[in-house]
């Protein structure tokens, strides 16, 4: 059969690449399938097409994933660019479109490596046009070399606004002031777990000298931010206004870029049918995976950013420890090689992981901001329903995040509920005492990504009459 | 709100946004485009019909739905462009013209 593969690896990021690289040196029959026109995932974004310039603007770190595209295309793997996967199931069926034309594919082992997206927190103002992701901002430098025309403010918790502001530095943009959001408590709850972070000290190292960039060029950063607001006119963003130091102040400005740090992109494992935790230190859904990657579903692993956030590097080990998996369950390896030969990757991603603790304390997310404490802020953007209305579901007794669903169509827009699934299940929670875990995610299901019907009935043209 | 810095070998692409001709850089996605050329939202929301533009870029959020030669629903960030391209701001829910159904 063509369209059969014994592996088939869903995404070409850090992850999915080192798969996919490690996976074919097993004389195994593989496909990658990324829904970009080029590899490298969002953290190499643009990474076969970036100019010498830019790549020198955005660092070694970014530049690192020109490695992993040149072993990638050494590799024979069939690798299916701009295409989207609308549909994985139990049986190994993957539902594919690309170039309006939609098919089916089947795998023995399929990698799902859906890495990461940035956390959804609604705040006043948040879907005014001129507020974007920070990450979005960086999308569009790493790929295209557009960057903010005016001085703009970076706003959040998270090491990407730090990066993000030296990467525009060295751009020459200018920058009005970036407004850390992490708190005072955060950092001294974060103390106890800085003799683990020693361990990864390099990270440590590198966010102190962004740190200090930053400062030497004069960019103004405000420590301990609370109660930010975008305001405009015309749904077009104006100003901000916050709180620093117990005082209320407003900056003029035409673009925000916020940042509160990058959650699993789930949407795929969740409508296969994976199981899913709530994490709490991570304050994310993450799909439940053993040591290999191994989801509860047989032959469906999970790699990367995706399964949990431990970081670029990490996933590059992740995406190795799974393919070795499903080489080991494809018959090519017994379970002694396995165990030998991913023992180096995990040694790494262990070692990856010590500064995750300390990270994930320092740039908590405040309660306050994850239960959306004004009720008028819009919560789910796609159907527009407000903190409050979702509250008002709450104490009508609808105790869990698909029930708000079925009673004021939250999280039933475009966008599939990735947007407000986590501010909806921490409103459940908070108003009803229970864990976020037990208020729930929405149930997904297919297609997670857009096809047409047209496309659908032409699954099977010569079927055709 | 944007602006392109320049490139080493620009390759020009023509394409039109809401009927205004404008040249851009091969290899860019749709919306980076419209960023670029101060177009300030890209989408008027179903519901209460007020203006959205892009936030993601990567396709998690759907507010930068076009109508892209013709076809609603396109997601702007995830379309690259093409010469001779057309792209509208999409005004409301939109439906699919039957014949592309």
């Amino acid at each position: 059969m063509n369209n059969h593969y014994q592996l088939v690896i869903i995404g070409g990021g850090a992850a999915g690449l080192s798969a996919a690289v490690t996976a074919a040196n097993y004389d195994l029959r593989i496909a990658l399938i990324d829904e970009q026109a080029a590899i490298g995932g969002q953290i190499y974004r643009g990474i076969e097409s970036v100019p010498k310039q830019r790549g020198k603007q955005l660092g070694d770190d970014y530049l690192h994933g020109k490695s992993l595209a040149t072993a990638f295309h050494r590799s024979d793997v069939d690798y299916f660019s701009s295409t989207q996967v609308w549909s994985v199931n139990k049986q190994g069926e993957i539902g594919i479109v690309n170039n309006n034309q939609a098919q089916i594919l089947t795998a023995d082992q399929i990698i799902i490596a859906t890495g990461a997206m940035e956390r959804p927190v609604p705040f006043p103002g948040w879907t005014l046009t001129g507020v974007m992701n920070a990450g979005a901002g960086q999308v569009l430098f790493k790929s295209a070399g557009v960057v903010p025309k005016n001085e703009m403010v970076l706003a959040g918790s998270g090491p990407l606004l730090l990066l993000l502001a030296t990467q525009y530095l060295h751009a020459g943009i200018k920058i009005k002031a970036l407004l850390d959001m992490s708190t005072l408590t955060n950092h001294l709850y974060a103390l106890p777990k800085l003799p683990q972070a020693l361990l990864a000290a390099h990270y440590l190292i590198k966010g102190m000298k962004l740190q200090q960039e930053l400062k030497q060029a004069g960019i103004p950063i405000l420590e301990g931010v609370s109660g930010l607001k975008a305001l405009g006119d015309d749904n077009k963003i104006n100003s901000i206004s916050f709180k620093h130091n117990r005082k209320q102040k407003t900056f003029t400005t035409d673009l925000l870029l916020i940042h509160f740090g990058v959650i699993p992109h789930i949407w795929l494992t969740q409508s296969v049918g994976c199981h899913h935790r709530w994490d709490d230190s991570q304050q994310c859904w993450q799909p439940k995976h053993d040591q290999w990657g191994k989801t509860n579903l047989d032959g469906i692993l999970i790699a990367g950013d995706g399964s949990s956030i431990n970081g670029a590097k990490a996933a590059e080990y992740s995406g190795k420890i799974s393919a070795l998996q499903a080489v080991y369950a494809l018959g090519k390896i017994n379970k002694q090689q396995r165990h030998q030969l991913t023992l180096p990757a995990k040694k790494s991603k262990q070692q990856e992981r010590c500064i995750r603790p300390f990270l994930e304390r320092w740039f908590a997310i405040s309660d306050a901001l994850l239960i959306t404490a004004d009720d008028e802020t819009l919560v789910c953007r796609c159907e527009e329903i407000t903190a409050g209305e979702i509250r008002q579901a709450v104490h009508e007794g609808h105790h869990d995040s698909n029930q708000i669903k079925f009673i004021n169509r939250c999280g039933m827009g475009a966008c599939q509920g990735r947007q407000c699934a986590n501010a909806v299940a921490n409103i459940v929670a908070a108003e009803t005492g229970k864990t976020i875990h037990e208020a729930g995610i929405y149930r997904g299901r297919p297609p997670v990504t857009p096809i047409t019907l047209g496309q659908l009935a032409n699954l099977y043209p010569q079927e055709k009459q | 709100m944007f602006k392109q810095l320049r490139l080493d070998s620009p390759l020009p692409i023509n394409l039109t946004i809401n009927n205004r001709s404008i040249q851009v850089n091969q290899g860019m996605t749709v919306a980076a485009a419209v960023l670029i050329h101060g177009l300030s939202y890209t989408r008027t929301t179903a519901i209460s019909g007020v203006n959205r533009a892009p936030f993601c870029m990567m396709g998690v959020c759907f507010e930068c739905l076009m109508v892209i030669n013709g076809q609603p629903n396109q997601r702007a960030c995830c379309t690259y462009v093409e010469e001779g391209m057309q792209v509208e701001i999409q005004q409301g829910a939109m439906a699919y013209p039957r014949s592309q159904l």
